[in-house]
């Protein structure tokens, strides 16, 4: 790093192209997140149209509560983001740290409780492989290989956002920001957003599949 | 204007300013350079080292070819033998052959920008796309991989018994550099843009470069994760593509294609920008139809995203399906084709000279053409079915991705090689050099156009003796093309040295890349330029001689 993150960097010429710049680049980049995770929503979504049975049995055995927390969780995470954001805005670096430390301990939480879910699955032989739950049908296991690998994938993201909001905060703490200069806050807000639109998704899709019709 | 190795090392001489070559000259300077012109040339090292390895995989293939028999390498061998070729050509040379080695170097060039957007993200993603490349040259060179480049489930993820997750797994971090590379290139064109150069006044390299870009960061995502999929059924034995667990392998065969067909359109429509910068450069005349060549890149990135079924007319998909997949793939074929009329109606009464650039972007043309519209055939549901998985398939895709990409790779690297290096390359053998190509690729791949409506199917290591006569053409052709190939590296590297210096516009461009020194400084140009005009404005009068002049005085001038 050349240059301090505040200056204007050689390639522009201006501040406001180079905020609207890293801006954009933000948005390519989550664009390509929401292709990453399309490939898994599509998988999702031709199984569970071929097997729509043994999906709502096997969403059945995931732990609503711990789902439901999370979300919670996530939510007002979100909230603490976008406060922090404005924090920013309005050169409040105080509230700026306090707002973001208080989203990477959301996120935090949000793993533990996931931690504490994935223990629970595990002892309930949710697990894909020849120790899978006996009772249901085969292709339950479709199901379930599916939520690992989106919650988990979620929750790499999740742990990428916590590092990236950490630093954040750290660079709040020594005075690096100021309403003249948050764009990383920003982006990394978005970020975090973004992370949290996808488990809106993941929610009701892995949870609440017919969880009171059957 | 540049800065050779006899002068002073000591006492730089005031009027021979410092290049981007020579603002370093430390190994460290290089591989920790920012400049997005040195991240092109460290691009064109590594792909370079790739393309030999791959382009070996196919002399062998050849070889064993000659002869009906499976006489020189067993079955299991051949089979590693075109995987390493397709997937070391596809993933480490094609895609970012042409974006990554001369989008790189030409792109903030002829926006009039210092820089790309993130020039440190532009250097991390040669480091990625090596690290992905390394993990690929493991798997090849620690016993290989034997699924072909498609990975088809479940042969590779239950039955394969190759390093099928180190090449996926190379893949998978190669592609995070493809897509950071795209993801540069789309908020440079966006915001770096000199003053006065509106979207309309770009050079249509760069709508080329755009649309690529976005396939780049809205396809390779999707591919990566199917990758990801295909390598967690293989690691865990959990199923999410073998029907023996409930799974799909047709779901594989879907996504993989919904990169891979615009992945496609990644390995074509960046030889497409090149090509409208050499047509109207050496027939020194005006685009014809500048925005529908502008708008045909943009349909075909579109297009390109919906017509990834034709890949699996034969694999289980409806017939609906395949009625859709057809009718989308030949609408394709309009905005390719508009630009073929309009690169054909710019040559039309232009002033043509051959230089070296030239005789591949009309090599282009002409084998663009024929890879397009065999591309119909197979569109079309009917004909598919008969040569699906036949030499007719290979044959079009080659046409496409080496008669069309690696052509036009040769052009603009030839066009631009004395702004790259800042010394000509010897025009003579450059010409040779383009005719020895294209009489080689005709002779490797036309012969199996017709070895595959016969009914050769591809993938196989022995063959009926019927086939054998083509096979040998096809052989013979490969190896002329070799030379082809050989001839340029001799030569580029000869230039480095004894080529003579080049001005900085050699060929008389409009452009604003040819607007500074060749080798241009490390920030391209000493003031930002303003643009105040369309590109192409090849001189109106000269052209207007041309077309006044009686066609015999013409004739005798050229």
């Amino acid at each position: 790093m050349n240059n301090p993150p505040t200056a204007l960097q050689d390639q522009f010429v201006e501040m406001p192209q180079q905020k609207e710049a890293a801006t954009l680049g933000m948005w390519t980049f989550l664009a390509t997140e929401v292709l990453f995770f399309g490939a898994m929503f599509m998988s999702y979504i031709t199984y569970r149209t071929a097997y729509p049975r043994a999906f709502a049995l096997a969403s059945h055995h995931t732990i609503l509560l711990f789902g439901t927390i999370n979300t919670a969780i996530l939510l007002t995470s979100s909230l603490t983001m976008a406060l922090a954001v404005q924090a920013a805005k309005e050169s409040n670096s105080r509230w700026l740290f306090r707002f973001l430390v208080a989203t990477v301990l959301f996120g935090v939480a949000f793993l533990g409780v996931k931690g504490l879910e994935y223990h629970q699955d595990i002892a309930d032989h949710l697990w894909p492989g020849p120790h899978f739950k006996s009772g249901l049908p085969p292709e339950a296991q479709i199901f379930w290989v599916l939520y690992w690998i989106m919650t988990g994938v979620h929750a790499l993201h999740v742990t990428v956002g916590i590092v990236l909001l950490s630093i954040m905060a750290l660079m709040a703490r020594r005075q690096k920001f100021s309403g003249a200069y948050y764009t990383p806050v920003e982006n990394s807000g978005l970020y975090w957003h973004f992370v949290d639109v996808i488990w809106i998704f993941l929610y009701p899709l892995l949870y609440l599949i017919h969880r009171y019709a059957a | 204007m540049n800065t050779t190795v006899e002068s002073s090392e000591i006492f730089v001489p005031a009027r021979e300013p410092k290049t981007y070559l020579t603002e370093g000259r430390t190994l460290k300077s290089w591989l920790l350079t920012t400049d997005h012109k040195r991240i092109g040339l460290l691009y064109l090292y590594s792909l370079l080292v790739y393309f030999t390895i791959a382009a070996i995989a196919a002399a062998l293939m050849r070889l064993e070819l000659i002869t009906p028999a499976g006489d020189m390498v067993t079955s299991e061998t051949y089979n590693k033998l075109f995987t390493i070729h397709g997937t070391l050509m596809v993933w480490f040379f094609l895609i970012p052959s042409i974006p990554a080695v001369l989008g790189n170097f030409v792109i903030p060039m002829m926006i009039g920008a210092r820089d790309v957007a993130f020039p440190r993200l532009n250097l991390l993603s040669w480091y990625i796309f090596n690290i992905g490349g390394s993990l690929a040259l493991y798997s090849v060179l620690f016993g290989g991989v034997d699924t072909g480049w498609t990975f088809y489930t479940p042969y590779s993820s239950t039955y394969a018994n190759s390093h099928v997750i180190a090449m996926a797994a190379g893949i998978f971090i190669a592609g995070f550099g493809t897509i950071l590379t795209g993801l540069n290139f789309i908020i440079t064109i966006h915001k770096l843009r000199a003053p006065g150069m509106t979207w309309f006044r770009m050079p249509l390299f760069l709508w080329s470069m755009y649309s690529t870009s976005v396939i780049m960061v809205l396809a390779t995502p999707v591919l990566a994760m199917t990758l990801a999929l295909m390598s967690i059924e293989r690691i865990w034995g959990v199923g999410v593509f073998d029907p023996k667990l409930g799974g799909d392998p047709v779901l594989f065969q879907h996504l993989f294609w919904f990169y891979s067909h615009p992945a496609v359109y990644i390995m074509i429509l960046p030889g497409m920008g090149v090509v409208s910068e050499l047509i109207t450069c050496f027939s020194r005349k005006q685009i014809f139809g500048y925005h529908f060549v502008a708008f045909a890149s943009v349909a075909i990135a579109v297009l390109g995203f919906l017509v990834w079924g034709h890949h699996m007319f034969v694999a289980g998909e409806s017939i609906y399906a395949g009625i859709v997949f057809s009718f989308l793939s030949y609408m394709v074929s309009v905005p390719s084709a508009i630009k073929v009329f309009n690169w054909t109606m710019t040559l039309y009464r232009g002033s043509i000279s051959f230089e070296t650039p030239m005789l591949y972007a009309l090599g282009f043309i002409g084998l663009f053409t024929v890879g397009g519209l065999t591309g119909l055939f197979l569109a079309a549901v009917g004909l598919d079915v008969h040569v699906t998985d036949t030499y007719f398939v290979v044959a079009h895709f080659h046409y496409i991705m080496v008669g069309g990409m690696v052509t036009a790779f040769m052009g603009g690297l030839h066009y631009w090689w004395p702004k790259i290096t800042g010394r000509m390359y010897p025009e003579k053998l450059g010409q040779l050099a383009a005719l020895i190509m294209y009489i080689g690729f005709n002779l490797t791949f036309f012969p199996q156009f017709i070895l595959g409506y016969l009914g050769m199917p591809r993938r196989y290591h022995a063959y009926a003796p019927e086939f054998q006569i083509y096979n040998v053409m096809s052989s013979a052709g490969a190896s002329i093309l070799g030379v082809g190939y050989l001839l340029p590296l001799i030569y580029f590297i000869w230039s480095l040295k004894h080529g003579k210096k080049a001005p900085a516009n050699p060929w008389n461009a409009t452009g604003l890349e040819w607007q500074t020194t060749s080798p241009p400084p490390k920030h391209n140009f000493k003031e930002t330029p303003v643009v105040t005009g369309p590109p192409y404005q090849y001189s109106a009068e000269e052209t207007e001689i041309a077309l006044h002049k009686p066609a015999k005085e013409q004739r005798a001038a050229s």
